[in-house]
């Protein structure tokens, strides 16, 4: 079940990458550099390459292997973001989390890693913007429904916000109305992960 | 050679990181080691972790190395790089908070003089005002 579970996230978030690639592009072009779908692309690739062998392993160690084939591959800065975070959860995470607020603490750890390799935090227009709010419908027991939704709200709402985080930053004003592509990618994430978890 | 701090230089692009590193090697000759880094694994235009922790163990000196990078991505990839060393190495590598080309050449010369990795890095870091 365990095993299983876990190829079918990545399966899961794969697909979901992979068919909005070129939104989060478009996304990055208007407020970044253009390349947070080919990037986000080419983690999720690496996750598939070694899609077998991670998830053959326990939980903590799936987790673990997995930030680190994002790390080695992404190529962004999304690569030691997303991959920080998973290799957070894995330090956390003893075991696969059995019940709602088990999988709060482990996203917990995963988000304080993704504010410290950033050096960010809420309303600075960053995936951080997706991540603290659905973290919290969680720690709340809110239902699977909810926090997709949360989620999706959560990304279009970073619109007019002010980036003051990586080259969208140096566009300043120039940034309000657009959405954070990687917000944006959270938000694909989260929706992925919780259709697989919806299904279970 | 080994006596003196390293420098590695971090770009999104392959041609300025070995621009830049052209530039140093101008005014230091084999003073000073040398590596550099850019473009994603793909070879496109980005910064790979893999690359860095590879320029950064070439150009090891017990010393230090000093880390030049341009933008964003270059930076949060330098650092995951360090914190994915020894602790032993990881603490004698730092980032230096300046412009690319310049602090290159700034901390390049500073560390011909034999000069400590914080006196390296400081000396890039003043380019800046």
């Amino acid at each position: 079940m365990t095993k299983n579970l876990i190829s079918r996230l990545i399966a899961k978030i794969a697909d979901s990458i992979c068919a909005s690639a070129d939104d989060l592009t478009k996304l990055d072009q208007a407020i970044g550099d253009g390349d947070h779908g080919i990037n986000m692309r080419r983690g999720v690739e690496a996750l598939l390459k070694q899609g077998d062998d991670i998830s053959r392993q326990d939980f903590s160690t799936a987790l673990r292997k997995a930030g680190t084939a994002i790390v080695m591959s992404v190529g962004g800065a999304s690569g030691p973001l997303y991959g920080s975070a998973l290799l957070a959860m894995a330090k956390t995470a003893s075991s696969m989390p059995s019940n709602q607020a088990e999988v709060g603490v482990v996203v917990a750890a995963g988000i304080d890693a993704v504010k410290a390799r950033g050096k960010s935090d809420a309303g600075a227009k960053t995936m951080l913007d997706v991540l603290i709010p659905v973290h919290r419908e969680i720690e709340n027991g809110s239902s699977i429904d909810r926090i997709r939704r949360v989620a999706e709200e959560s990304a279009t709402a970073t619109k007019p916000l002010l980036a003051k985080k990586g080259r969208a930053a140096f566009l300043g004003e120039r940034s309000i109305g657009h959405i954070d592509p990687g917000a944006k990618s959270a938000a694909l994430i989260v929706h992925a992960v919780c259709e697989v978890l919806e299904k279970r | 050679m080994s006596e003196n701090v390293s420098i590695v230089i971090v770009s999104h692009s392959p041609a300025v990181a070995r621009g830049a590193a052209d530039m140093v090697r101008q005014m230091v000759g084999d003073d000073v080691r040398i590596a550099c880094c850019g473009g994603n694994p793909d070879g496109g235009l980005g910064t790979d972790v893999g690359a860095i922790l590879g320029a950064i163990n070439s150009a090891w000196s017990p010393k230090g190395v000093a880390i030049l990078v341009d933008l964003g991505g270059a930076e949060t990839n330098s650092e995951m790089a360090i914190e994915m060393l020894d602790p032993e190495k990881s603490k004698r590598v730092a980032i230096c908070n300046a412009p690319v080309v310049e602090g290159s050449v700034m901390a390049g010369t500073e560390a011909a003089c034999g000069s400590s990795l914080e006196e390296v890095k400081r000396t890039a870091e003043e380019f800046q005002s």
